[in-house]
């Protein structure tokens, strides 16, 4: 209860919301970095993915490529880049991008690779050319392992920026280490339930996507199929 | 440029050759550091699986506790792990426990939702030959059930591996992390690029051997995979080992697998 008190103390605190520390500003500062990576990553791992599973060539490549990028630890991506590139956004965003990438390719790979063969025989049989096929068959068929890869990477995204606060560019990590480094427990507590609330509405984000973008029929039959 | 890269490679590799072992100061060098690594990652796979199977079975047994726990464990993964090992240090110090609870919880992310999928998949006619043959329910499970969940459990167990070996690293912030304390100590605090390079390389390296020995695991757990596709018997696709994002197979319990930080 001491803790529970400690918390609402500290998320009451009116101090607290405003300011360059305020959380606002973190919070902003935690979704701007998470966002930029996260699109970085999309747009490097998408369309290699939907061409590797398309064509069906690179697919051991990819496969190897991402089970070594998922290998890499984190810090050590950001400490090597903050030693070329000096302190700053680039280090945060290429750990974070090395850490999205994998679940994004493979599952885009997959998702590709995975279209019912018989689905893409009668898009032959319409006459459709490979980048039809690609365009209007399987990237709307993909689209809900494409959308499952992105929101996995989005939530260790967002998990994983905090670790930008320790080469000093902010975000909600900036509470969970000067919390520690000022022995105020109610402080890293609060920095982590606003990184999990952030979390959270991350995933029901792409809950709404997959009723967006998802089309009906496949939506039924992936929700039951294994 | 090519001579530089292989000046500074060799620089590389003659740092980790002079810093290898100190056979005076048996806490010093990176051998040191790459034990303690083994040591961290693989007790908290392996307590994760500890944990996850009698939790799996209870989801199977009960199937309205799974929602909710799966819930809880996907929550707890998106805890930042650096926070947890903050929160943990006042309890448990600088021992091994601080680094081995949150990665062996965070294990259950994925390791729960393979070991429930697994006891699912078993087919229902070899659960009724093994209730015709007068098998009990935990001889069932035993014998039966257990075995054909292997595969579905060990592709689990590569993802989770894979992310806590290079999840472990994250430790080094409160001074605990094997590898990571190389990269972190003897590298970035001292502005020298060669430990940061030989703990990431080691990393890779640790992970993917262990990778190798599940996949070894799994052959001798399962024989009969191995006769089956011999005999040209229905060729069973290794679905997640495949494709271990966890997501293909696993897309109705929607996970967010390996490697955060």
């Amino acid at each position: 209860m001491e803790i529970l008190d400690g918390l609402i103390t500290w998320f009451g605190d009116p101090a607290r919301w405003s300011g360059d520390s305020g959380i606002p500003a973190r919070l902003g500062e935690h979704v701007y970095y998470s966002l930029l990576a996260l699109v970085l990553s999309a747009l490097i791992a998408v369309p290699i993915g939907l061409l590797t599973g398309h064509t069906g060539v690179g697919g051991f490549l990819t496969a190897s490529l991402a089970n070594f990028a998922r290998a890499l630890p984190t810090i050590g991506v950001l400490f090597l880049v903050v030693m070329a590139a000096g302190i700053g956004l680039v280090p945060v965003i290429a750990a974070l991008v090395a850490l999205a990438v994998p679940p994004i390719l493979v599952n885009t790979h997959e998702g590709v690779r995975s279209v019912d063969p018989g689905l893409r025989d009668a898009a032959d049989g319409m006459g459709m050319r490979g980048r039809e096929v690609l365009l209007r068959l399987e990237l709307p068929v993909a689209l809900p392992l494409i959308l499952i890869g992105l929101r996995t990477a989005a939530v260790q995204v967002v998990a994983t920026a905090t670790i930008a606060a320790y080469v000093g560019v902010g975000g909600l990590g900036r509470y969970i280490f000067d919390g520690q480094a000022q022995q105020n427990l109610s402080m890293i507590l609060g920095g982590s339930v606003l990184v999990v609330a952030l979390a959270v509405v991350t995933t029901l984000l792409f809950a709404g996507a997959r009723r967006l973008l998802v089309a009906p029929g496949l939506r039924a039959q992936s929700a039951t199929a294994r | 440029m090519s001579a530089g890269v292989w000046d500074w490679s060799q620089g590389v590799w003659d740092w980790a050759a002079a810093n290898w072992y100190f056979p005076q100061e048996p806490g010093r060098g990176i051998r040191p550091r790459l034990v303690e690594h083994i040591r961290l990652a693989y007790a908290s796979i392996a307590i994760g699986l500890a944990l996850a199977i009698p939790l799996g079975l209870a989801c199977v047994r009960w199937k309205v506790l799974y929602p909710p726990l799966l819930t809880g464990v996907n929550v707890l993964y998106a805890v930042p792990s650096i926070a947890l090992f903050f929160l943990l240090l006042p309890y448990t110090g600088f021992s091994d426990w601080t680094a081995i609870l949150p990665l062996a919880l965070y294990t259950l992310v994925i390791l729960l939702p393979n070991v429930v999928d697994g006891l699912n998949q078993v087919p229902d006619h070899v659960r009724q030959a093994a209730v015709a043959m007068g098998f009990g329910p935990l001889r069932r499970l035993v014998r039966v059930e257990t075995p054909v969940a292997v595969p579905v459990i060990i592709a689990g167990l590569r993802v989770a591996s894979v992310a806590t070996i290079s999840m472990v690293s994250v430790a080094s912030l409160v001074g605990l992390g094997g590898l990571g304390r190389l990269i972190l100590s003897d590298g970035f605090r001292r502005q020298f690029d060669a430990p940061i390079v030989v703990g990431v390389v080691l990393v890779v390296l640790l992970a993917f051997a262990t990778d190798a020995l599940l996949v070894l695991a799994q052959r001798l757990l399962t024989p009969w995979a191995r006769r089956d596709r011999r005999r040209g018997g229905p060729r069973r696709r290794r679905r997640a080992a495949v494709s271990p994002v966890g997501a293909p197979a696993l897309e109705s319990t929607a996970v967010a697998p390996p490697g955060k930080g």
